[in-house]
């Protein structure tokens, strides 16, 4: 029989055995771990990992058992199984981040709501990062995977290389999520916002992150089609940069190798800007390039029109990568960092401005000659209000990196406004499109369970957002001006918690905002659910080999001519 | 020394960016470039099937 196996079968087998022996090193390694750890946080993490990647070693082994003869890397096949598993997981991380968000809203309008004190990992402190974390990380990234193996696959016509790689990237990243977000509960933070794991979670997401890079690119290694279509490059750009951000904002000297508390190598002015810098982009590689990707294969894909201008699209990339590194020190003006290295950080801001809304422009453009879709198609308008939100929070936020203004809103709710018409509106809009694309085309069904509650979802999470946006601007200048306030004695005219209480009505408005939006996402996965069963709407398609809902009119329309 | 490095990394850096950026753009902008990115475009939307089957 074994005779019978081919040379592709073979390195297959090799993937999943390298897979399982670089996961046993890890397990062996938290098992000495959670036997000399120093501190109770380094004991239940270290068990949190053996117990996750021990089921994912023993699932991984049983699953092989259960194969047989059956080649699970079909060279002919799509790897589609593990899209569908990353859809189920941003679902599930979505539902679960906003959740947490609507809790610590609550919080912030209502301290004791939610807060038990014999539960000290109920307060706002421990549960604000799990939130931040688990929309842009675990929501986000897994939006990320998902769509970035999809795509690369299609737009390079091959299936995705390594064989058992890109699971250990999807289960690891998984892994990764649930210890960064147990350690914060229990108090494991180096406390550095959107970087908030402790050394050996940042190594092992590291190591995460390099095979996600190499499975990336061996797919474009291995591609059929000549020329790299634009997306990929986003995608490619967000992966290589966040490896970047990850290693220089993480360098650390552990206390112990058996204790989960770290020293930072920076200090001072240097460690800020190096936050700032790995913040900032944080943002423009992570919440946006990648997710342009998903707008420059997931639009032209929905409507069926080729991407308004290619030309625009390249120049779009390649302004955006040049621009967005440098523009990381405004969010460190009027402290220790020198005044050229602010002004260097709002000018650049300035200038990003014009890439953001050029490829702005290009995926609304996309719809010319199709835009009755947007009345028509309730996924085609919630991708395109993405883009209108991506332009409105782009403008926003050079605006807000102005040193005069920034003087005003830094510090306020005008930030937590603006990051969220970004993060609800554009990243969360475009996510929700390319999910709703994803399911009934992985499925192979012929539309959605329900459109109707596509358009619930959709009308809920914008009157959501507008909420949540307005109240947001209101209490952020409200209490900017407060604050720079004096009486006719030259004394503050306020104390701080009289702005604070100032607050209350927009914090209760914003809580209502955040529970819509929540009950959107919520619509949602019960519509991908069923969706995803084939009930409703979501028939199965007849043809075998066709992914996609629409029929292709133009082959159709070529054909005579052939 | 550190003048040196500083000129280096300064104004090398500049010209070193401006010139890989105006590639990019005459990459972009290049008249005979247009029929690969008018097929380009249309990637998407002709990739249908598995991936033996693409075109």
């Amino acid at each position: 029989m074994t005779e019978t196996i081919g040379a592709t079968r073979r390195s297959n087998n090799t993937s999943i055995l390298g897979v399982g022996a670089l996961t046993s090193v890890f397990l062996f390694l938290a098992l000495l771990m959670a036997t000399y750890s120093k501190d109770a946080g380094m004991e239940y993490q270290a068990l949190t990992f053996l117990l996750l990647a021990g089921v994912f070693v023993i699932g991984m082994a049983l699953w092989v058992g259960g194969l047989v003869d059956r080649d699970p890397f079909d060279e002919s096949e799509y790897e589609n199984t593990l899209i569908k598993f990353g859809v189920a997981a941003s679902m599930f991380w979505g539902i679960a981040g906003l959740l947490v968000g609507v809790v610590i809203a609550l919080q912030l309008t209502w301290p004791t709501i939610f807060y038990f004190p014999e539960l000290g990992w109920t307060n706002f402190g421990r549960l604000r990062p799990l939130h931040t974390s688990a929309v842009i990380f675990a929501f986000g990234g897994n939006v990320l995977l998902a769509t970035s193996f999809y795509v690369v696959q299609r737009t390079c016509r091959t299936r995705l290389a390594g064989g058992m790689w890109p699971w250990f990237v999807f289960w690891g990243y998984q892994i990764f999520i649930v210890l960064a977000a147990t350690g914060y509960l229990m108090g494991v933070t180096q406390s550095k916002e959107y970087a908030e794991p402790e050394w050996y979670v940042d190594l092992w997401l590291t190591l995460v992150w390099v095979v996600y890079l190499l499975v990336f690119l061996g797919t474009l290694w291995k591609r059929k089609e000549p020329h790299i279509y634009v997306a990929n490059w986003f995608f490619l750009s967000f992966i290589v940069t966040i490896a970047m951000l990850h290693i220089v904002n993480n360098l650390s000297i552990p206390v112990s190798l058996t204790g989960s508390k770290s020293v930072q190598v920076f200090a001072g002015v240097q460690d800020a800007m190096t936050q700032w810098w790995y913040g900032h982009n944080a943002v423009g590689f992570f919440l946006t390039t990648g997710f342009l990707a998903i707008m420059y294969y997931f639009i032209p894909k929905r409507v069926n029109r080729p991407v308004f201008s290619y030309r625009l699209s390249i120049v779009h990339f390649w302004s955006l990568i040049f621009i967005y590194i440098w523009a990381g020190p405004h969010h460190l003006h009027y402290t220790a960092l020198p005044q050229w290295a602010q002004t260097l950080g709002m000018t650049f801001s300035v200038m990003l401005w014009m890439p953001s809304w050029g490829g702005m422009i290009n995926g609304v453009m996309t719809l010319s000659g199709a835009w009755d879709k947007l009345r028509t198609d309730p996924v085609v308008r919630m991708m395109v209000v993405s883009l209108a939100f991506y332009g409105m929070s782009t403008f926003e936020g050079p605006l807000m990196s102005v040193r005069a203004v920034n003087s005003l809103s830094h510090y306020t709710e005008w930030g937590i406004g603006h990051v969220h018409s970004g993060a609800l509106g554009w990243v969360g809009y475009i996510s929700f499109g390319a999910l709703y694309c994803l399911v009934p085309w992985l499925y192979k069904k012929k539309g959605l369970f329900s459109k109707s509650l596509v358009e619930w979802h959709f009308w809920i999470s914008t009157i959501g957002i507008i909420f949540y946006m307005v109240s947001m601007w209101f209490a952020g200048i409200m209490e900017g001006l407060m604050w720079r306030a004096y009486n006719e004695y030259g004394f503050l005219e306020y104390s701080f918690v009289e702005t604070v209480e100032a607050k209350h009505i927009s914090y209760m408005i914003r809580a209502l905002g955040g529970l819509l939006y929540f009950s959107g996402a919520a619509i949602m996965a019960y519509n991908l659910i069923r969706t995803a069963l084939g009930h409703g709407e979501a028939e199965n398609l007849e043809t075998t080999n066709d992914p996609y809902a629409q029929p292709e009119p133009r082959a159709a329309a070529l054909a005579p001519a052939e | 020394m550190y003048e040196i490095l500083a000129s280096f990394a300064q104004t090398g850096g500049l010209v070193y960016f401006v010139l890989m950026f105006a590639g990019a753009l005459a990459y972009a902008l290049w008249p005979r470039n247009q029929e690969k990115f008018d097929a380009a475009a249309r990637l998407p939307l002709d990739d249908d099937g598995g991936p033996t089957n693409g075109r």
